[in-house]
């Protein structure tokens, strides 16, 4: 028998239509993989029962000849940012600690809709604001993966999707939703030697979606392959009347559509991500990717975007200021914790109920949000801030006269060790410097493998297309995956 | 541009978050650190330019002005409303005595 946590989405999916195994079988191998993996500390609840009753509709379904869904049978992972009814949605955070929604997010009602069922809720950055899994209330999400030299040191799955990623790269689920609002799938993909797709802003419906920066917010999958990516976004995705910037466009065929020929296209090498201090290893996957794309038929073309440096600083202005904004509604009356101090009245509450509820990294941001936005300050930084955002949306735009799609790193590093990068706020936020200008810009972007490095750890390489051209993504993301060969994956030791 | 802790301590009080001596001097330098670092978008020549309202062109729906119009979020959902809530009582949110 096919060892059933090896298989990905669509060889799941596929298996369970063919009656090679049946759906309950593929629920129990993942929910065993979960339960033996509480080292990696990846969930913040397990739900095997959701699984499990997913996974009989299919089976009875299928027996009843009925057509099954683009993700039927595929048990995956659930970022704890999406509110699931009836299951405690957390957002990594004390302050949502126990709260359980009374209705279900739209993206993972498509997911079920879709014949997925739902393994655990994932840990992640308190409210999505981290990239290495170390600021959640329920404790840091430990990488599958270690350096080959046999060091134990733990090391970073990346954030703020570091559950999702870690537990996609320990085959433990075939696939995990994440959200990326300034690489939060990109990163921890990149990281743990696995795919992640953020769709043009838009795509994924923001409903149920715990809100961090919401001009910025986007949801997708993260999985072991191209293909996989290109199935679970399609259930993902869809027009969405309850969120107001949702894309009311017809999602496209990704899947079907799939095609690793480049002949014809243009490849842009943007040279201001060329940074000094980027890893040698790192720009030695850039010219191996600049070949793969060369040989899968594209023309690979250098391009500018002037304004990348600028993007990390704006993006911490805007990021901050729409955080502060979305996380007032946090005040201890409506749901989640209350703090109530003896004799206090509504204010002392509101503020004894968020210094309780918030970690350090989220009181920063909502601290510098408050402050960029505050009178006075307001045009000096958040009003530049978005000025330099048209600008670098622009640069964008001005590129895609030159090419069709952009081939960049991911990452400036290969995972760091835990610890490393905590008393250091700026040396965390420059993880994202690559990861940052695409969602400025609300394009569709991607991390794929591409090479171990000299300790054996992953690196990504990362695709960026025009807005609503996801398949110049997937398709040039699958050139890549084609030619990698990337097969390594992390020494069980959980 | 560097915030000292007395402007730490009024920007906590805005956002509503309790902060003690401790965690005021610890959070300035930090801050200061970040809002130094972004300065530097002051370099860039933005005379010419809007500031960014929307990434992907979109103009806002408005609905049918139905009632109820999804049931989900329609009407008669207070017990689901107040499901989560620290201190529901008599159908209504609890809070501290608010006028003296």
């Amino acid at each position: 028998m096919t060892e059933l946590t090896e298989l990905g989405v669509k060889a799941i999916r596929d298996g369970v239509a063919a009656g090679d195994f049946t759906a309950r079988e593929v629920a129990e191998a993942h929910n065993a993989a979960v339960a033996a993996a509480g080292e990696l500390n990846a969930f913040i609840v397990t739900t095997p029962d959701h699984a499990l009753a997913a996974a009989e509709r299919v089976d009875a379904d299928r027996a009843a000849g009925k057509q099954l869904g683009a993700m039927a049978g595929v048990p995956i992972g659930m970022k704890d940012l999406f509110a699931t009814k009836g299951v405690q949605t957390t957002a990594a955070s004390h302050i949502l600690e126990g709260f359980t929604p009374e209705y279900e997010s739209t993206v993972s009602q498509n997911l079920w809709n879709a014949g997925a069922g739902m393994l655990g809720k994932l840990n992640l950055d308190q409210f999505a604001m981290g990239s290495s899994n170390e600021t959640s209330y329920f404790g840091n999400v430990i990488s599958p993966w270690r350096h080959k030299d046999g060091g134990n040191a733990d090391l970073a799955p990346g954030g703020s999707s570091g559950g999702s990623s870690a537990v996609v790269a320990a085959r433990i689920a075939p696939a995990a939703t994440g959200t990326d609002t300034g690489g939060s799938i990109r990163q921890p993909a990149a990281f743990t030697g696995i795919c992640g797709i953020k769709p043009t802003y838009g795509r994924c419906s923001r409903w149920g979606v715990v809100a961090f920066a919401s001009s910025l917010d986007q949801a997708g999958p993260m999985a072991r392959s191209v293909e996989d990516c290109a199935v679970m976004l399609g259930a993902m995705a869809g027009f969405d009347p309850k969120d107001s910037t949702s894309l009311d466009l017809p999602v496209p065929e990704w899947e079907a559509n799939l095609s690793a020929d480049l002949r014809g296209k243009k490849v842009g090498i943007p040279k201001e991500y060329r940074m000094e201090g980027t890893d040698p290893e790192i720009l030695e996957s850039w010219e191996r990717g600049k070949e793969w794309l060369r040989d899968a038929g594209a023309e690979v073309v250098d391009i500018s975007l002037p304004h990348t440096k600028y993007a990390l600083p704006a993006y911490y202005i805007i990021a901050p200021a729409e955080a502060s904004s979305n996380l007032a509604r946090y005040d201890g009356v409506r749901y989640g914790l209350r703090d109530l101090p003896d004799g206090a009245g509504l204010q002392d509450m509101y503020a004894a109920t968020r210094a309780e509820g918030f970690g350090d990294e989220v009181k920063r941001r909502i601290l510098i949000g408050t402050y960029v936005l505050s009178a006075g300050f307001y045009d000096a930084y958040y009003n530049q801030a978005q000025r330099v955002r048209t600008l670098i949306a622009r640069d964008f735009e001005k590129a895609w006269a030159q090419c069709d799609v952009i081939l960049a790193p991911t990452t400036p590093t290969a995972a760091f060790a835990l610890g490393d990068k905590m008393d250091d706020p700026l040396a965390m936020y420059l993880n994202d410097v690559f990861a940052v200008p695409a969602s400025l810009a609300g394009l569709p972007a991607m991390s794929v493998p591409a090479m171990l490095n000299g300790d054996g750890l992953p690196l990504g390489l990362q695709l960026i297309g025009k807005a609503f051209d996801e398949q110049g993504v997937l398709n040039a993301g699958l050139a890549i995956q084609q030619r990698a060969g990337f097969d390594a994956k992390p020494e069980k030791w959980w | 541009m560097s915030v000292d802790q007395t402007t730490v301590a009024k920007i906590a009080s805005l956002a509503r978050i309790k902060m003690s001596e401790d965690e005021l001097a610890r959070m300035a330098p930090e801050l200061s650190q970040i809002l130094d670092w972004v300065e530097q978008l002051g370099e860039v020549d933005t005379s010419q330019v809007e500031p960014m309202t929307a990434v992907i062109p979109n103009t806002l729906r408005l609905r049918d002005d139905v009632i109820d119009a999804d049931p989900l979020t329609g009407g008669d959902k207070r017990d689901a409303v107040l499901a989560n809530a620290p201190a529901a009582e008599h159908g209504f949110f609890g809070v501290p005595k608010v006028i003296e």
